[in-house]
């Protein structure tokens, strides 16, 4: 039987300098702080960060860029982050930022082996600036090169030994697009079951693109609810 | 008229002279927009009161941005699950034949032509129907989000937005002077004074609010318009 289970440290041992990650979640679900905690302590310097938003300051892969690891993001809001805005306005992070749904699109052409992808979202914007227009089926669309990373940080509720993964509801988000999109897939996983118990037509991301699964173990408490977006 | 657009003014763009809040004003107008058994999305701010308007289990589904496709509402602390939020962040439940997809699903579902509205706030919109809501260059530039897609794909898009800024400026312009979030988009602009239609050719009022005049619409809207010969109050 094939298992692919490992300790965090393990599944980022090869992850450094100047590589290109792209981290799952929108807002806490999906975010896997776990993995996140594990390049803060590697303390990998240069990296090129691809992740929907920020999280929140003080939060998930805002600790990151906060810590100074972070040269370049390439994302799609930072609404809720003022820290990392803050960054931004000061030079001190290059941020790049797309629409989302053309962000996840760019992901899955990576995922899928594709050089790009041809879009009209953004065409009459300053978006098309600096972007190469092209023609399809009498129509002007932007060309969005795909998007491809070493390492890809994946959160999922529920995993198997051979890497077989289930989301959990809103928590799905980018984790799937990213699971098919890097060189290094590693899920971390709130349980972990023997391989073949979970049912293979409710499986979300197959064990075939995943190659580490690291167990979360009793979830620290940034996995919980946020306090102040209860209203 | 002098004294209410005085007062109009002195109130940070919002009618202090009205028995109601503008944005219930807006957002009870906007609801009447919705038929039974569409699919909208709703942004920040004015947008998120819409449904409290809405008739008891009318059916609809509310898509969220992040994954959700049938949206229930906000939920207290007792309820809040960390596994469901909406784009916004808020915890939220779901109502029954509700699904979760991954964000290229989500926006399939938007440019795919499937979403049949959607109701946004902006910065200014223009009378060719062109909206300006996602940065402000120097001073405001928190990124796209989904705003570009929505407005770009919907099938209808509606401006639910105070007449004017804060400052008492017009948002609706005859051209925007913000970078665009889409061109010629916009279907429908309801205010607190005014519900205007945009079509290919023009931008028509068609409703003034009870509340409002033609005189106090035209002195607070940059952009031109005709008056549209059926028109009534709100």
């Amino acid at each position: 039987m094939i298992d692919k289970t490992c300790s965090a440290t393990e599944a980022v041992k090869f992850l450094n300098h100047d590589q290109v990650i792209m981290v799952g979640g929108f807002g806490v679900p999906g975010t896997p702080f776990l993995l996140i905690e594990e390049i803060i302590k590697k303390d990998c310097k240069a990296l090129t960060l691809i992740k929907n938003e920020a999280n929140e300051a003080g939060l998930g892969v805002s600790r990151l860029i906060e810590n100074g690891q972070v040269k370049r993001l390439i994302t799609s809001h930072l609404g809720l982050n003022s820290t990392v805005i803050a960054l931004m306005n000061e030079g001190a992070l290059e941020v790049q930022f797309f629409p989302q749904g053309i962000l996840a699109e760019k992901i899955r052409a990576g995922g899928a082996g594709l050089l790009a992808i041809v879009t009209d979202i953004g065409i009459d914007t300053i978006l098309r600036d600096n972007k190469q227009v092209v023609r399809c089926n009498g129509k002007e669309g932007l060309l969005e090169s795909a998007l491809r990373a070493d390492f890809a940080l994946i959160h999922a509720a529920m995993a198997d030994r051979a890497g077989n993964l289930v989301y959990a509801k809103t928590a799905r988000n980018f984790n799937p697009l990213m699971a098919t999109a890097a060189n290094c897939v590693i899920a971390e996983a709130e349980i972990i079951v023997e391989t073949g118990q979970i049912p293979a037509d409710q499986i979300h991301t197959p064990g075939a693109f995943v190659d580490h699964v690291v167990e979360i173990g009793d979830l620290p408490p940034e996995y919980g609810v946020l306090e102040h977006h209860v209203h | 008229m002098s004294l209410r657009s005085e007062i109009y003014h002195q109130n940070m763009g919002y009618l202090s002279i009205m028995s109601i809040d503008p944005k219930i004003k807006i957002s009870k107008r906007a609801a009447q927009e919705i038929a039974p058994g569409q699919i909208i999305n709703l942004g920040i701010g004015i947008p998120t009161l819409i449904p409290s308007h809405l008739p008891p289990n009318m059916p609809l589904s509310i898509h969220s941005e992040n994954g959700v496709i049938g949206v229930g509402g906000s939920v207290d602390r007792q309820h809040a699950d960390r596994n469901l939020i909406d784009a916004g962040g808020t915890y939220i439940d779901t109502i029954p034949g509700a699904s979760y997809c991954d964000s290229a699903l989500s926006f399939a579902l938007v440019r795919g032509g499937r979403l049949d509205i959607t109701f946004l706030g902006t910065l200014e919109v223009s009378e060719k129907g062109d909206l300006a809501n996602w940065i402000i260059p120097g001073k405001f530039a928190p990124g796209i989000g989904g705003a570009m897609e929505l407005a770009q794909k919907a099938r209808r898009l509606i401006i639910t937005t105070t007449h004017t800024t804060k400052q008492g400026k017009a948002k609706i312009l005859k051209e925007c002077r913000l970078p665009l979030t889409a061109s010629k988009c916009v279907d429908l602009i309801i205010t607190e004074l005014s519900v205007f239609r945009i079509t290919p050719k023009e931008m028509i009022l068609e409703e003034i609010a009870e509340e409002s005049d033609l005189e106090t619409v035209a002195r607070h809207t940059e952009g031109s318009f005709r008056v549209s010969e059926n028109l009534t109050t709100f």
